[in-house]
């Protein structure tokens, strides 16, 4: 299942990737080159994007303002839809898990085994997978029209840094955000789940809570907030990326907003690869 | 005589085998207004957005306030864009922000001006387009004129001492192009602005110029004053008065 999922992302992504990352005076040259070397081509630029990113985002001024309003645009276009799913994956998985532990006659570790797998791994990325979507490519289609429309430009000519203006707001605003979400989305799924226990057994909310919370570690908690800035940033950088280096045109603006999602998820799995990796190496 | 305010000596631009500019030389004088006329893709936007380092040009050299551009760091072109002025062929309006934001956003970069001063500044801004009314708007509910009118007040705003107008008139009825020549008229005379302005418009040409130049594929091929270039013996010349 998984495999057909990569598959069919890395389809997608072969089609959608590379094509904002082509000048359009480099274009003629490129096209004739080698897949492998367009990869490379666009994975270097992004590191050059990650960079400026650095360099920017500590220099005076500071725009507080922009960065104020992208955050609350982030929280407000995607609370519902996290709110939404994130109750429908705790009362599913609730469900689901059940009759395997019934078979053990372990029924009474339902809410802590849900509320660790949700806290730990579904919570966090099925947020940020949201966010990639809904986040990402608004943040892709808006930078990308931004700049078809030549926007980017007058505010370079008016002696405004677009990239700190436009780019490093909405960066950051992505990476502070998310974690906010995931922490709402984790609420939100263990009342989902709580739903879910009582529609064959009953618990109390009071005992439900109190089972969560004493089996979940610190360990649980810590490592899955701390990779949530890490999903946040991706989404960010990505969906920046690819919304400020789109080709000229409309048709630009719809492959910035499609590459954006698309390569957007992949980056979540990817910081998810890693940060398990990570994770492991501490707790042995 | 003063030293030329603009002056751009043997620009070549090229987009990959597209060779825009080529070999191009001009001299705009403190005060002056130059038109450039020229059809569709002769480069004249790609022009003005070398000057300004939009685009940085392959050879040649553009010396602006005396000052080569290329070899500016990034504070000094800063200080150099806040005196001039631009408005983009396509209006280039912040479509999250009002108008009012729009037009106050090149504002905040002058060091201290206080809440009052701005609105002051807006709302003379807009009156001079006409616009005071569509104040509280976003771009998406103004017509194609009105966001060119927004985005020359925008340009204005900050009382440049260069202003680089591209295509000012081009979507607007006869009554409100003129409206706007005689606006470039009028910022000329009170701030001793000098300007740039691309038109395929031959009345605003005729009314805002001192001098006009004819850009064809890349190169000037007539210059001088509207009647001079209009009495030019050069076909491509000719078919643009006819
Ligand atoms: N960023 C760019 N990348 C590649 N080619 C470009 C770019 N900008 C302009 N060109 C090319 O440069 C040529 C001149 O474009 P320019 O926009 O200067 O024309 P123009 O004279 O302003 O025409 P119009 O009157 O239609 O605005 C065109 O052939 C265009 O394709
Ligand atoms: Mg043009």
């Amino acid at each position: 299942m998984l495999c057909l999922m990569g598959n069919l992302v890395f389809k997608y992504h072969k089609q959608v990737l590379f094509n904002p990352m082509i000048d359009n005076n480099e274009a003629v040259i490129v096209k004739k080159e080698s897949l492998i070397k367009r990869y490379l081509v666009g994975m270097s630029k992004l590191t050059v994007f990650f960079v400026h990113f650095f360099k920017e985002v500590f220099k005076p001024p500071y725009e507080f303002k922009e960065f104020m309003k992208q955050s609350y645009r982030i929280g407000n276009q995607s609370f519902l839809l996290v709110a939404t799913t994130a109750f429908i994956m705790g009362l599913v998985l609730t469900i689901q898990s059940r009759p395997a532990l019934v078979q053990f006659g372990a029924q009474s570790w339902l809410p802590a085994m849900v509320a660790v797998s949700i806290v730990r791994e579904i919570g966090p990325v099925i947020t940020a997978l949201i966010c990639a979507g809904k986040v990402g490519s608004g943040i892709g289609a808006e930078l990308a029209s931004m700049k078809v429309t030549e926007q980017i430009d007058s505010m370079e000519v008016s002696g405004i840094n677009p990239f700190k203006y436009v780019v490093v707001t909405r960066i950051l605003s992505a990476t502070l955000m998310l974690p906010l979400l995931v922490v709402f989305a984790d609420t939100v799924a263990l009342f989902g789940s709580y739903f879910g226990v009582n529609l064959k057994d009953t618990v109390s909310f009071q005992l439900f809570f109190i089972e969560v919370f004493q089996k979940l570690d610190f360990s649980d908690v810590f490592p899955a907030f701390i990779k949530t800035f890490f999903f946040g940033f991706s989404i960010g950088l990505v969906s920046c990326y690819m919304g400020y280096n789109a080709d000229n045109g409309t048709e630009g603006v719809g492959k910035a907003a499609n590459s954006a999602v698309v390569f957007g998820s992949l980056m979540v799995f990817v910081v998810d690869m890693v940060a398990v990796q990570i994770t492991n190496l501490f707790s042995t | 005589m003063e030293p030329a305010i603009i002056d751009i000596q043997h620009l070549k631009k090229s987009f990959g085998p597209n060779h825009v500019l080529a070999d191009l030389s001009l001299k705009v004088n403190k005060g002056e207004n130059l038109a450039i006329l020229g059809k569709s893709g002769t480069g004249k936007s790609v022009l003005i957005k070398c000057i300004v380092r939009l685009l940085d040009p392959d050879e040649g050299s553009i010396t602006v306030f005396g000052k080569n551009m290329e070899e500016l760091g990034e504070g000094e072109l800063n200080e150099i864009r806040k005196k001039m002025g631009f408005l983009f062929q396509s209006a280039a309006l912040y479509d999250s922000l009002t108008v009012r934001e729009n037009l106050e956003f090149p504002l905040r970069t002058l060091p201290k001006i206080t809440e009052e001063e701005m609105n002051k500044r807006v709302e003379e801004a807009l009156q001079n387009v006409d616009l005071a009314a569509a104040i509280d708007k976003m771009p998406s509910e103004l017509s194609g004129g009105m966001r060119k009118r927004v985005g020359l007040a925008r340009s204005l705003i900050l009382k440049p001492e260069i202003m680089f107008y591209d295509e000012p008139t081009t979507g607007l009825d006869p009554i409100t192009s003129r409206g706007i020549s005689h606006l470039i008229v009028a910022v000329r005379k009170k701030y001793n602005t000098s300007s740039i302005i691309i038109t395929h418009d031959i009345e605003c040409a005729r009314i805002t110029s001192d001098r006009v130049i004819v850009l064809d594929k890349g190169k000037c091929i007539a210059e001088g004053t509207i009647d001079e270039v209009s009495k030019s013996d050069n076909n491509e010349v000719k078919a643009f008065f006819q």
